[in-house]
Order: C-alpha cells, then sequence, then structure tokens
C-alpha cells in the first residue's frame, strides 16, 4: 500500500469512529433503541460535535494553552530529573558489584511498588503546584532509565573495553568515553517508554490535586458530569502525547547516528 | 639483539565449572625487537590467553614477563592491541576512533585530528574520517584499528588473528599494507593466527603451539624468505611450499588431536 494510500485511510478511519460516535449519540438523529430517554446516551458517552466545540472554545480563546504549558513543564522536569538519576545511579551500580549486591532488594522492591500510591504523599510534601507532579513522574521514569543503564553498563563490548585499555584510557576515561556513550545509548532507546512515563505521571498527579493542568481540567469536568468535556480533555491529551512521541522520534534519528538500523541498507 | 617481549614460564590456569581449566602451561619465549613472530596453533589453545598476557591485561598464574628487560605490571603501556572482533567505539566516528589513543594521553585536539587524517591517508582510509564504524565495511575498520593502534607509535604490536574476519583478496591486501607499514618502522610483532600460510607470509620465525589444554610451544621455525615480500606471490615460491610442508608436518599431529579434543566436548 502506498503511503499516501495509507494515510488517507487511516483519516478516514478516524473520520468513520467519530460520525458512528454521533450518530450514535446524538438525541434526535437516531430514536434511542437501547434508553427510553434520548439524553441518556449524550450523558455516558458524550456527543463528538460539542467535544470538538469545547476544543475549539479552549483554543480559540486560549484558555487551553496555560494548561497544557504546565503539563509540558511537568512531563519535561520529570523526564530529565529521572533520567539523570537513573542514568548517575545505573552506572554507580553497574559499576559497582557490592553496591548493587547491596541494594538489589531494594532496587526491586521499589519497582514493584506501585508508586501512584504515592501521588497524596508527594502533594503533602511538595504541595499543589508542579512539583508534587513532577516527582510523580521522576519516580516513573527512573526505573526504566535505570534498568536501562544497569544493563547497558553490564553489556559493554568487553573487546571495546580492553581496546580503550590499550590505548592507554585511565578509569576515569573508560566511565566518560566508553561507559556513558554505551549506557547512553540505552537511555535514548528507552526515550519512548520514558517520556510517556513523565507524561502519565504529570496528569494522574495533576488529576489527583492540583490548580492548574490538562489533568485539572478533565477533573475539574468530571465533577460536574461535564463528559463532553472530559472527552475533550482525552483527545487534547492524546494528541499531545502524539506530538511528543514525534518530536522523540525525531530526537531519536539525530543522537542516534551511529547506530547501525537493524535490516536496513545505510543512506550514504 | 634487544628482546622486546620475553614470557618466562607463563602459566595460566582458570576455575571453570568442571574444575580449573591451563590454558597455557610453561611457555617460555622470547621477541627480539623489531622481530616479526607469528604464533600458530589448533583453535582453542590459548594463543589469545597468551596475547593477552603480554598486554598485561590478564596476569598469569605463574611465570613472569618482562619487556625491554622490566617486569610487566599492569598494561602493557609499549605495546598496542589489534583484536580479532570488533573493537572500534561505535559512538565515534572513523577519525575520532584513531584520535582516542592521543585524546586519553591528553594530546590536544587540533594536533590529534591532523596527526590521525595523516594516518588514515595511509592506511587508504582519506575521505572516510567522518563515518561511523557500520558505516564501513569490514576491511575498511581493520584498517580503522590499524591507524588506532599505530598512531600510538606502539614498539610492540600485539595481534589477535586480525584478518581472520575478511575475504580473502581484501585480507591479501591487507597483509601487504602491513608488511609495508612494519618495515617502513620496524617494530616487535606477535601475530596470532591459525592460518599457517599468512603466518609464513608475513614473519621472521613461527612458532607452533600444542594443542590445548596445557599450550606450550612444541616448535619454532625460521622464516628465511626475503624481504619485501608480496603475500600473494611468494606463496608460489619453492622456498615458501617447502617451508609449509615442513612445518605443517609439525603441526599436523596437535591439530587433528585439538579437532579430536573438540569434537569429544561436543559430544560429551
Amino acid at each position: 500500500m502506498s503511503r499516501v494510500k495509507l494515510r488517507v485511510l487511516q483519516v478516514s478511519m478516524l473520520v468513520a469512529i467519530f460520525v458512528f460516535w454521533q450518530l450514535a449519540t446524538d438525541p434526535e438523529l437516531i430514536p434511542p433503541f437501547v434508553w427510553d430517554n434520548p439524553h441518556r446516551a449524550a450523558f455516558f458517552f458524550g456527543e463528538p460535535v460539542k467535544m470538538f466545540q469545547a476544543i475549539w472554545e479552549w483554543f480559540s480563546s486560549g484558555t487551553i494553552y496555560p494548561h497544557l504549558w504546565v503539563t509540558l513543564q511537568e512531563t519535561a522536569l520529570a523526564f530529565v530529573i529521572g533520567s539523570v538519576l537513573g542514568l548517575a545511579i545505573g552506572l554507580w551500580l553497574g559499576l559497582s558489584p557490592t553496591a548493587s549486591a547491596l541494594f538489589d532488594p531494594y532496587i526491586t522492591a521499589m519497582n514493584a511498588m506501585p508508586r501512584v500510591v504515592l501521588a497524596p504523599i508527594f502533594m503533602v510534601w511538595f504541595g499543589l503546584g508542579i512539583w508534587s507532579k513532577v516527582a510523580l513522574g521522576v519516580t516513573l521514569v527512573f526505573f526504566i532509565v535505570f534498568f536501562n543503564v544497569y544493563q547497558g553498563v553490564k553489556e559493554v563490548s568487553p573487546v571495546v573495553l580492553n581496546n580503550a585499555t590499550m590505548l592507554g584510557a585511565s578509569r576515569r576515561q573508560l566511565l566518560r568515553h566508553v561507559y556513558l556513550p554505551s549506557a547512553t545509548s540505552w537511555v535514548f532507546s528507552s526515550l519512548h517508554t520514558s517520556v510517556g512515563m513523565a507524561f502519565v505521571g504529570a496528569v494522574v498527579g495533576e488529576y489527583l490535586g492540583s490548580a492548574k493542568g490538562v489533568g485539572y481540567l478533565i477533573h475539574m469536568a468530571e465533577g460536574s458530569f461535564d463528559i463532553n468535556t472530559v472527552f475533550a480533555g482525552i483527545l487534547v491529551l492524546t494528541a499531545f502525547a502524539l506530538v511528543l512521541d514525534f518530536a522523540v522520534t525525531k530526537m531519536e534519528k539525530k543522537l542516534l547516528v551511529w547506530r547501525p538500523t537493524q535490516g536496513e541498507t545505510e543512506k550514504l | 639483539m634487544t628482546v622486546a617481549i620475553h614470557f618466562d614460564k607463563v602459566t595460566c590456569t582458570f576455575a571453570g565449572k568442571a574444575g580449573p581449566y591451563t590454558a597455557v602451561k610453561d611457555v617460555t619465549l622470547s621477541i627480539g625487537e623489531g622481530e616479526f613472530v607469528s604464533v600458530v596453533g589448533p583453535t582453542g589453545c590459548g594463543k589469545s590467553t597468551l596475547l593477552n598476557v603480554a598486554a598485561g591485561l590478564m596476569k598469569p598464574s605463574s611465570g613472569t614477563v618482562t619487556t625491554f628487560g622490566e617486569p610487566l605490571a599492569g598494561v602493557n603501556r609499549r605495546a598496542g592491541y589489534m583484536f580479532q572482533s570488533e573493537a572500534l567505539m561505535p559512538w565515534r566516528s572513523c577519525l575520532d576512533n584513531v584520535t582516542a589513543g592521543l585524546e586519553f594521553r591528553g594530546e590536544e585536539r587540533a594536533s590529534a585530528r591532523a596527526k590521525a587524517e595523516d594516518w588514515l591517508e595511509r592506511v587508504g582510509l582519506s575521505g572516510f574520517g567522518d563515518r561511523y564504524p557500520h558505516q564501513l565495511s569490514g576491511g575498511m575498520r581493520k584498517r580503522t584499528s590499524l591507524a588506532q593502534m599505530l598512531i600510538l607509535d606502539p614498539k610492540i604490536l600485539l595481534m589477535d588473528e586480525p584478518f581472520s574476519a575478511l575475504d580473502i583478496q581484501t585480507r591479501q591486501l591487507m597483509e601487504n599494507e602491513l608488511l609495508e607499514l612494519w618495515s617502513a618502522n620496524r617494530k616487535s610483532v606477535i601475530f596470532i593466527t591459525h592460518d599457517l600460510e599468512e603466518a609464513i607470509a608475513l614473519s621472521d620465525r613461527v612458532v607452533v603451539l600444542s594443542a590445548g589444554p596445557a599450550t606450550r610451544p612444541i616448535g619454532e621455525f625460521a622464516i628465511d624468505l626475503p624481504r619485501p615480500r608480496d603475500v600473494a606471490e611468494i606463496r608460489l615460491s619453492p622456498r615458501f611450499i617447502e617451508l609449509h610442508d615442513k612445518i605443517w608436518h609439525a603441526m599436523k599431529d596437535e591439530v587433528l588431536k585439538g579437532y579430536q579434543q573438540t569434537k569429544n566436548r561436543v559430544v560429551a
């Protein structure tokens, strides 16, 4: 299938979904066949037309921008802080067998813990501002990056290490020129997951208690049973996540030029 | 003649699952300054172990290694090592791989780059400096490794089947290039190979090892072929065939023994 044809099909599928949704929930278009009240379907599932109206309202009046900005800030901060911590501790434990043996059960336990329940505690510690959301995001991002870096350090090619040693690298230079680049490549390969997790942390944090952010908008709308706004918020978040993912893909391609892509011939 | 590297009753024993395994036993061997020595032996006989000991990457269980009269402690700073498998840092471009050794020694970037450009030209890679290792062919990667090693001007070259992964044509080209570079600035070379023809074509002396375990030298043959040599042509000279015959005769039993052992190991 050609690229254009594929895109056209993908878009028409999306349109079809929304059309079906509208038809099934509109109180006037089709007589209700499940519920006796014509407004019941719209109450439970919302109406795409009203949903898009709400989105249009947000963007035309500009009220959504501060909320989006806050969510983006939280995501970015959680991602950066979580990655740096994961990288540093992953390198440390990867290179020190004693520390790794000592901390292993704790790391496993902390990773197994459902960390979303920490959100209220973070709110007590860091307040209702962005930092409690950043903290939640960090706990999610950290472990992904940590495990990847830890694995990356363990799997540095011994031949490359020996070669660098023979070329005269000191222990510090090995860390800087062999372990770190190798580990960083693992961080980048987990970029999609960790950016996604940072985003989840931000939104869940906002949802549980905040005064700004897209998660907050959704929470407020739910409070007043405004299902259309809830869906509008979800749609905006989804689109936003897609944009983030696209940006990550672009960045990945730039940063990992040295990496061979499997099964692909190299364009020179 | 000054002795560049001397093994004195070197024994290496490894702890294994099925009890200790002695890879090399009581190896006494000297390589003179400027001498090209090939070490041949059946597969799995501990040739690489010997080279790692000479490089200082591995400590012998007993016995000593001296280089230029000094006992070896830690990494051998006088030696360059060319590995059998891929040893380039994949995240560094070809040029940056060549400058790595100078960088580790604290040389300025500009002068290191100039020297590296010069070396790339000498190994026939000028214009390929900005490519990453995965964008180069196997032969080009080997040339990069060669430049990476030679730029540091080591007194001793340790080469572990460096060309075994190359096709026969590229291999002969590389062998000729190596001989040319070597004759311009004679260094001591320990060249490990399982290919007797390669060993005779390149060397001043061929050392034959017994089959493992407890490998030791079982024969030494001076190669009195005239230099400069062309590795492809010299294979046809009567003296070459004579030498080949003689050494192969000495090796044959060991090769068969080695083959039998590997076979038994597979069966067991």
